[in-house]
């Protein structure tokens, strides 16, 4: 590393050993595990579509992995997971003005957006079991 | 820098190897204009899907025989599948250390998504105008 100069006051990461918890720590993890869990689900996606294509008796054997509980169970995440991406992907868009950086205002918006991954997954259920 | 004067290392020796420039700001760029698509694409399916697409072989293709819904799927198979690709190449780039894993997982993260989104949207296709 010719040239690379380390100071001892560099700034150090958010480590687990070194910070008290905070929720900004969760809403920053749970975004990179909630693209994680959604890059699986979009494979999944397009197998689904391919089987769609495929024609009823392929499209059958995965309907039958979406109807057991496992299936509805993964749908059930995977729309926390959307829910819970697309409310901190919007918080990071914000950020990304230089808006809404203060602690205060950051853990705010991070609660929120755990809530509403919480509160979106029963909504949509309740709307499709109960509703229009 | 704190190099001596005698210091054997050009002013291009001392700043090689330090990190890719050049292409970050468009990684940047590419991932918040993918970001703003699916902010409208995804919701849009999830509550779509949830409330229009009946269950069975019939309703899925009933569903994907919507002009909108077809053009829908299609446009979030492809922005998704770039957006979650560039993502995941920050994600490699952060954990995984050893030169080959590396190339190897961010070879598979640019095979497996631009094969699979175009798998999926060519099955749209075959749904909507058969074989
Ligand atoms: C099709 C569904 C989606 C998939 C598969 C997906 C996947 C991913 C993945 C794998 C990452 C990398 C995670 C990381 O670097 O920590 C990521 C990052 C990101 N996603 Fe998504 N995403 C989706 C939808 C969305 C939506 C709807 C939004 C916006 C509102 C969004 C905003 C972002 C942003 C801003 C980042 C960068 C975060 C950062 O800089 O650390 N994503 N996404």
């Amino acid at each position: 590393m010719a040239g690379a100069t380390r100071p001892g006051s560099r700034p150090v990461s958010p480590h687990l050993t070194i910070w008290r918890w905070h929720i900004t720590m969760l809403s920053s993890i749970l975004h990179r595990l909630s693209g994680i869990a959604l890059y699986g689900a979009a494979i999944g996606f397009a197998f689904w579509l391919m089987a769609a294509a495929a024609g009823p008796e392929t499209f059958a054997k995965v309907q039958t992995v979406l109807n057991a509980w496992y299936g509805q169970a993964a749908l059930y995440l995977i729309v926390a997971a959307s829910a819970y991406h697309l409310a901190n992907g919007i918080r990071h868009l914000v950020f990304d003005t230089g808006a809404g950086l203060e602690p205060a205002d950051a853990d705010t918006s991070a609660w929120f957006a755990v809530l509403f991954a919480i509160a979106a997954p029963i909504g949509l259920w309740a709307l499709v079991t109960f509703g229009a | 820098m704190s190099a001596p004067k005698n210091a054997m290392r050009t002013p291009l020796g001392k700043v090689r190897h330090h990190g890719a420039g050049k292409e970050g700001t468009g990684h940047f760029i590419a991932t918040r204009a993918t970001s703003v698509a699916l902010a409208l694409l995804l919701p849009w399916f999830i509550v779509t899907a949830a409330l229009s697409l009946r269950t069975g072989y019939l309703g899925a293709i009933d569903f994907l025989t919507t002009p909108v819904n077809a053009v829908g799927v299609i446009l979030l198979v492809a922005i998704g599948f770039y957006h979650m690709s560039l993502g995941m190449q920050e994600v490699v780039l952060d954990y995984i250390e050893r030169p080959l894993s590396k190339a190897l997982l961010l070879l598979l993260n640019a095979f497996v998504p631009l094969a699979l989104g175009v798998g999926a949207v060519f099955a749209v296709l075959i749904v909507n105008f058969g074989v």
